[in-house]
């Protein structure tokens, strides 16, 4: 049955717009793209490349306002395959001094990364290869330059504590959409706590290129672009002449210095010997000297300050007492015999009381001292009375900072460690240990491990009659100062204001008094409190450690000194102590100091070969 | 014989063969146009490609539940769908989701669909229900209104989603009407006026006050053959311009843009009619007839684009119509959409070889200006060949529902055909700058689930009705 219809011809208007149409878009196609060559003429100088703007990154200064790090130019050359044509390979090998067969290679991985974006084809090539490549980069499209800026450093110190900046690794680069292969990362030291800080923002600049590798102006008049954010300056605490002073002292000896302004916790200078030329690890060179310092058995790359534990010895003492004191176990004229039988002891004239105590630095003393705070008669069994004490012991402890991770602003600070219940359980079973068992840690030689840091720390507290503020390392980022609660907020001990009384008169008495165990650290202008430590090391020989402050009214500068494997602390760490606190509160050091203790020092050199 | 052995046998499969080669061809160019170097499996689902994939294999899925029903629903409840179809786009526009800048989308789990592309089905269906009833005219006054309302309601709510371009889909309707008897006139009418729409804005109202009289001479030139006639009515109308142009110049007066544009031509007019009487020419009416309508006309447009909507509006209107040439916005894009094109040349760079489409020269790459990858990596061979591919569908579904005896299905199938037409016409063309910049898909091209779907159901339901022509009468 056919439909009677009388607009059945209208078909064929309809089909006819449609084909019509569809014609002049194939006749339009043509045009553009067969018989129009401006089209594909804009293509090839349409080819984009994305310039990444590397911002330069923050500078670092002393508190003084000495450079510490700065920056200099350095220029990669990128590779992007897709745009690569069939170029004078003899030429780019002379040009930029390598073999044929590396360029080869170079755009095989490249190629293998990506064919569109750009990868690092030589990395930092010199200013004069740069120069000359420059004029030959229209001969080879799909090539170009593109600046970054390295580390340099113009006074050389510190090396540990600002850290190094390197290659991001692809962890790094799959976690953080920021970063990209061949950015630069904070790798150690501030240059890692501070990276954010520091590195700033990333631009990017687009780019209209022809065909012959020219570059013809900006793509959508840089509307597109992204300004790069410089990094900020970071004002440090440190006081790079006495860091560099440090560094002098302690050259050719293994150990520390950390020494912090008491008030504040600002770090004025932390020095971890052996170390090593922070300009080693920049650029080019830096994956073959780092493998060097990894090599060196003397391991300089290891930052003793914050990462090395040690036990510390007798300016533990101190530590012990004041929690005898505050537990109210002893108090200030409490006698001990100084009874050799308990443990061994130095021939010293008879303690009358815990100042003496401290000054001569008796073994048995602070034995009963803390036979008296780990068994304090809670319980009538001993090792359940042990229980109690040692975990008042541990509170105490840790309220100064010990056996645990103060949130400073450098990465890798160890926590040393405070023993506790769980642990002497776990070494010896509930209730299989008492006070006997643990009695070392009297004199701080048993499990009590504490770093650098720490130790300083102590000599802060002291400083302060019974607070800290966490040690830290920046001062100011760009112009604000840094105003994180904890680099501001006073952190009090569990100890009373009233016993450190008594503690700074035995820390000047070590120093300054007859029979004081650091005489060599006495210094006739300023007024030094300290403690030595000898720290029997089942290594080898001992090591020398000393806590001080000073002045004593006041204190401007608390520190430790820890030399490991010279004997006696007395016979070395307090007088580079000494030395320190004089650079620092007279900015120089007296000929008489230097006649009497420097000279010493810098001619004792234990670890040069 | 068995039933789906008959729908088998039944089936178009050159239009099936066709739609399974532009989605072949499609999700090959999505890959290409989004071609991620860390995700270089096809079928890796975090990618528009996978992605694709997803919503091709569902389409396929709502082709065999689109055969599995009988054809006669098709004709029985477009109505309701209709209706349904209206609630929900009022529930759009309350309740809907902004996306780039059209509150056109809703939201259900984590599917997000576009009902506009289901109203144009469901316009299509009515229109075909509404038209194919017995003895139905399209030249009475009744049915032409009902009609204009079927198609203009679903407009304007898309409209006022802020949908411009899935609106203006709508107007392709009056082909289907043509085809069923819409007088000529209208079409020619409906042109002309879009046309002075498009001119009172683009070129100004003065410039387009002298176009319309040239017009009208060259019109009455044409049916009088007589050069001095045609020319001398044009002669009283322009000294009456003239003189008013001299007045505001050196009179300094001033008068409103109605005044200026209508005044002098009511001052000249009736001479016109007197010559018309004294000549006995019938055609100087309808001129006088359409001049006085064309001023009024353009004076509306301009004065409705400036007073009365808001700037956003006028700025999207500009936009559309390159007035304002926006660097960053439409007209860079047509021009780095015909870079890429251009590019191309003859034959393309080849496969996954495009440097325009990467690296994001041409926005949208993988919606709206997908045909850029086309061009581009095919060259002019392949995008010849798509369009002839896009020919040859629109070709085939003609001739399916010319062979139709239901009417219903002939309509449907018009309707289908002008739904393809259109998204062709302004996706290709806006992409090699002979479109304005209207964000609307490229069938079976632009990704999208929503899109490919919404044109899978179009096109299979017309299959569907053509595989029971047989069974069906009216
Ligand atoms: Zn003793």
């Amino acid at each position: 049955m056919q439909l009677n219809d009388q607009y059945i011809d209208r078909k064929w208007v309809v089909g006819g717009i449609f084909a019509v149409f569809i014609l002049i878009f194939i006749i339009r196609l043509f045009f553009i793209q067969v018989a129009d060559n401006k089209y594909s003429m804009s293509a090839d100088s349409n080819s984009q490349r994305h310039m990444i703007q590397y911002p330069a990154r923050g500078l670092v200064y002393d508190r003084n306002g000495i450079l510490l790090v700065h920056n200099q130019a350095a220029y990669d050359l990128m590779v992007i395959p897709r745009q690569v044509l069939p170029f004078d390979t003899l030429l780019l090998a002379e040009l930029l001094d390598i073999d044929v067969k590396l360029i080869r290679d170079r755009i095989y991985k490249a190629k293998i990364y990506s064919r569109y974006k750009p990868s690092i084809f030589l990395k930092q090539i010199s200013v004069s290869r740069y120069a000359r490549f420059q004029e030959h980069m229209f001969k080879f499209p799909g090539f170009y330059i593109q600046s970054r800026t390295l580390r340099d450093y113009p006074r050389p110190m510190a090396a540990h504590l600002l850290g190094y900046v390197g290659e991001v690794n692809d962890d790094m680069v799959k976690k953080n959409p920021y970063y990209s292969s061949g950015d630069y990362i904070g790798i150690s030291g501030i240059e890692k706590s501070y990276e954010e800080v520091l590195r700033g923002a990333k631009g990017n600049k687009i780019f209209l290129v022809d065909v012959h590798n020219r570059i013809k102006g900006e793509f959508m008049n840089g509307a597109l672009d992204k300004q790069a954010v410089q990094g900020l300056d970071l004002t440090t605490t440190l006081d790079a002449e006495l860091q560099e002073y440090g560094e002098k002292l302690m050259a050719f000896k293994s150990g520390s210095i950390v020494a912090i302004e008491p008030q504040t916790g600002e770090i004025l200078a932390l020095v971890s010997s052996p170390t090593y030329d922070p300009k080693m690890l920049v650029g080019r060179k830096r994956s073959k000297n780092y493998s060097i310092l990894q090599k060196d058995e003397l391991k300089p790359l290891f930052n003793r300050a914050l990462t090395a534990q040690y036990p510390p010895g007798s300016i533990f003492k101190i530590v012990n007492g004041l929690i005898g004191l505050q537990e109210e176990v002893i108090n200030l004229e409490t006698h001990f015999e100084c009874d050799k039988s308990l443990v061994g002891c130095h021939n010293h004239p008879p303690n009358n009381g815990i100042i003496k105590a401290i000054q001569y630095s008796c073994n048995p003393y602070f034995n009963q001292v803390y036979r008296r705070v780990v068994q304090q008669g809670t319980d009538k069994n001993r090792f359940v009375d042990s229980r109690y004490g040692v975990k008042r012991w541990v509170e105490l402890c840790q309220s100064f900072g010990l056996g645990q991770t103060l949130p400073i602003d450098v990465p890798n600070l160890s926590s040393g460690s405070i023993p506790g219940l769980k642990y002497y359980d776990k070494k010896y079973g509930k209730n299989q240990w008492a006070f006997s068992t643990i009695a070392s840690n009297a004199i701080g030689q048993g499990e009590v491990m504490i770093v650098p840091l720490q130790m300083a720390n102590l000599a802060a507290i002291f400083a302060n009659s019974g607070y800290y503020i966490v040690p830290h390392i920046v001062k100011k980022i760009g112009e604000n100062p840094t105003s994180k609660d904890e680099y501001t907020q006073r952190r009090y001990t569990g100890i009373d204001h009233k016993w450190f009384v008594p503690v700074k008169e035995a820390m000047y008495a070590v120093v300054n008094e007859a029979g004081g165990t650091a005489r060599l650290a006495r210094n006739d202008s300023i007024v030094i409190c300290g403690k030595t430590g000898t720290v029997q090391n089942p290594h080898g020989e001992d090591h020398s450690v000393f806590i001080a402050f000073a002045p004593r009214e006041n204190p401007q500068i608390a520190l430790v000194v820890y030399v490991e494997n010279t004997g006696f602390g007395g016979t070395w760490a307090a007088p580079i102590a000494s030395l320190i606190i004089e650079k620092y509160l007279h900015r120089v050091v007296s000929a008489k100091s230097v006649e009497e203790k420097e000279k010493r020092i810098i001619e004792y050199t234990p670890l040069k070969k | 014989m068995n039933r789906n052995q008959g729908i088998l046998h039944q089936i178009d499969w050159i239009t099936v063969g066709l739609y399974f080669l532009l989605v072949i061809l499609g999700w090959l160019n999505i890959y290409a146009a989004v071609f991620n170097e860390d995700h270089r499996y096809i079928f890796d689902v975090s990618q528009r490609y996978g992605m694709q994939l997803i919503w091709i294999v569902a389409a396929l899925m709502l082709i065999v539940v689109i055969f599995s029903i009988d054809s006669r629903f098709f004709s029985a409840f477009p109505y309701p769908m209709y209706l349904l179809m209206i609630l929900t786009l009022i529930f759009v526009l309350i309740f809907g989701r902004v996306v780039n800048g059209s509150k056109s989308w809703i939201e259900i789990g984590m599917f997000r669909l576009q009902p506009a592309e289901f109203a144009k089905l469901a316009t299509a269906l009515t229109l075909a229900k509404f038209a194919s009833v017995y003895n139905f005219k399209l030249n009475q006054f009744r049915n032409l209104l009902i009609v204009s309302a079927i198609i203009g309601i679903p407009a304007v709510l898309i409209l006022l989603q802020n949908d411009t371009g899935s609106t203006l889909v709508f107007a392709t309707f009056s082909l289907v009407l043509y085809r069923e008897g819409l007088p000529g006139w209208i079409l020619v009418m409906g042109v002309v006026l879009i046309l002075l729409f498009v001119l009172a804005l683009l070129l100004g109202l003065n410039a387009l006050t002298v176009i319309i009289f040239v017009s009208a001479w060259v019109y009455l030139l044409a049916h009088t053959r007589n050069l001095k006639i045609s020319g001398w009515i044009l002669l009283p109308s322009g000294i009456a311009y003239l003189g008013m142009y001299l007045a505001i110049w050196f009179l300094n007066l001033k008068l409103s843009l109605a005044v200026q544009l209508v005044a002098p031509w009511f001052l000249s007019f009736p001479i016109y009619l007197v010559m018309a009487y004294k000549n006995n020419i019938k055609r100087i009416y309808g001129v006088v007839a359409a001049i006085t309508f064309s001023l009024m006309f353009i004076f509306s447009v301009d004065y409705v684009f400036h007073n009365i909507l808001i700037k956003h509006q006028r700025d999207r209107i500009n936009n559309l119509l390159g007035i304002e040439f926006d660097p960053l916005g439409a007209g860079y894009n047509v021009n780095q959409s015909m870079i890429a094109i251009g590019s191309g040349g003859a034959v393309g760079k080849g496969f996954l070889q495009g440097t325009q489409t990467k690296y994001n020269f041409v926005p949208e790459q993988s919606t709206d200006f997908i045909f850029c990858t086309v061009g581009e990596e095919w060259g002019f061979v392949g995008s010849a060949l798509v369009l002839l591919l896009f020919l040859g569908l629109l070709f085939r579904i003609i001739f399916l529902a010319e062979r139709q005896k239901s009417k219903f299905t002939r309509i449907y199938g018009y309707g289908v055909a002008a739904i393809f037409f259109f998204h062709i016409l302004v996706n290709v063309g806006m992409t090699i700058g002979l479109a304005p910049v209207i964000g609307i898909p490229l069938p079976f091209f632009s990704y999208g689930g929503s899109s490919l779907w919404a044109f899978t159901i179009l096109l299979f339901i017309l299959v569907r009705l053509d595989v029971s022509r047989d069974q069906q009468l009216n």
